[in-house]
């Protein structure tokens, strides 16, 4: 399939993405690494009239821990997360969970920012994040302001970002606890029917798939703070969540899975 | 698009009677190439139909199958999920240029010594898959290998004869 014919500027710096997105408002689209992005407009789910292309905006990747926080370039692809020495210290479940992502290929040109914005349930990163506690940083046209990662995700594909803001870097506390990340799928390079983030030893756990938005698996967590048990605070894993029917899983056999794989999760962490 | 407003990007752009093109320059197999294209123009077709390089198979169209695999800057990408002006000021690969005036690229020679085809559809993107997971893990075994090319896909299930090719080409 050809996309629709779309409109094209370059964007090699936030400021230009943030006025180009002003000038046209919401007939633009930015794009980054495009592995979400260009599969949905050649299936013309997705039919931007203007792309605005941040791919080459170098200031915005890259990896620096500063006393506690580790904080990442939005266009920092998966490759660089997977490969970067520096996160596997300071955050190896986001260094994992990158490297599990779709294939070598997607993940030279996939992004942690685009990932993010992108908000796609089924993805990996947003589900790491999430049980990470990251912040999110978004520059528009009145300057910067943060987003807490449990805000973020708003909908089905739907972020808190306004239209005309662009998402920057993501800032993550330091996480060298217990974590664990399983992901289940029937081939190679799919997204995750079901999965589950766990970090600092269970005291984040999030859901990969199990709902119209990442999710995090508050009732989990809240067991093992509480000093559950492995198993009695896996039971309540799908509590509150709605997981979607279709032709990979059913519900309850989401639902199943989210309870399996968090006690593999948690016994894998440590907790 | 017409009726869209024209975009100066420091690029030449202009309308034609069936729509916005822009001017990308860029290096394939060591030679710089300038062409007009539509901005939605996938980089699978651009160098398959602009460029006539045909070497660069289209498999699947919904970046499953990596028959289209090139490299971009010296990595693997999927050109059915790149545009063509994304690549504008980079340096591409395709199977065409692998190899050199000495003759085939260790991993040609390695896919031909290895019998790593069968049909031989796979086989320029997962040759080019396979160039790039080398250069970019060290030590890999047979595991790593099938892990890395998990984005490949070989309908004729060739896959014993490419692990070892891949693998004794790593060597």
């Amino acid at each position: 399939m050809i996309p629709a014919a779309v409109g094209y500027v370059r964007a090699d710096s936030t400021e230009e993405a943030v006025a180009a997105l002003r000038e046209h408002g919401d007939e633009a689209k930015l794009l980054a690494g495009g592995q979400s992005l260009i599969p949905l407009m050649r299936l013309r789910l997705a039919r931007p009239g203007l792309l605005v292309d941040m791919g080459r905006a170098d200031d915005l990747r890259g990896i620096s821990v500063d006393g506690d926080t580790v904080s990442i370039g939005a266009l920092t692809s998966h490759s660089d997360l997977e490969h970067s020495a520096e996160l596997a210290e300071v955050c190896p479940l986001l260094a994992h969970v990158a490297s599990q992502i779709g294939d070598p290929a997607v993940r030279h040109r996939g992004t942690l920012g685009g990932s993010l914005v992108h908000a796609d349930p089924a993805s990996d990163l947003p589900a790491a994040v999430l049980a990470l506690g990251g912040t999110l940083v978004a520059t528009g046209p009145d300057g910067s302001r943060e987003i807490e990662v449990s805000d973020f995700f708003t909908g089905f594909l739907e972020s808190a970002l306004a239209a005309d803001e662009v998402l920057i870097a993501v800032r993550i506390p330091i996480s060298t606890g217990g974590w664990s990340y399983q992901k289940f799928n029937r081939r190679a390079q799919d997204w995750a029917i079901v999965g589950v983030a766990v970090a600092e030893s269970g005291a984040g756990v999030s859901l990969v798939n199990m709902g119209s938005t990442p999710l995090r698996a508050s009732a989990v967590e809240a067991a093992v703070a509480g000093g559950a048990g492995v198993s009695d605070a896996a039971s309540v894993a799908a509590d509150g969540t709605e997981p979607p029917s279709d032709n990979n899983a059913d519900a309850s056999y989401r639902e199943h899975l989210a309870r399996v794989l968090t006690e593999r999760a948690l016994v894998d962490a440590g907790a | 698009m017409p009726g869209t407003p024209l975009l100066e990007v420091g690029r030449l752009v202009h309308m034609t009677p069936w729509g916005f093109v822009m001017e990308v320059s860029v290096t394939v197999n060591g030679e710089v190439r300038t062409v007009d294209v539509e901005p939605r123009t996938l980089l699978a077709h651009f160098l398959r139909d602009e460029l006539g390089l045909t070497g660069t198979n289209i498999g699947c169209d919904t970046s499953s199958c990596g028959a289209c695999t090139v490299l971009v800057d010296g990595r693997s990408a999927k050109s059915c999920t790149m545009l063509a002006v994304q690549v504008d000021g980079a340096d591409v690969t395709t199977i065409e240029g692998l190899a050199g005036k000495d003759g085939l690229h260790p991993m040609q020679e390695a896919f031909h010594e290895c019998h790593a085809l069968q049909c031989g559809y796979c086989t320029p993107g997962m040759v080019m898959a396979a160039v790039s997971l080398v250069d970019e893990y060290s030590d890999l075994d047979a595991d790593g290998v099938r892990e890395g090319l998990e984005g490949n896909l070989c309908r004729c299930t060739g896959y014993q004869n490419i692990v070892k090719a891949v693998l004794a080409a790593s060597e």
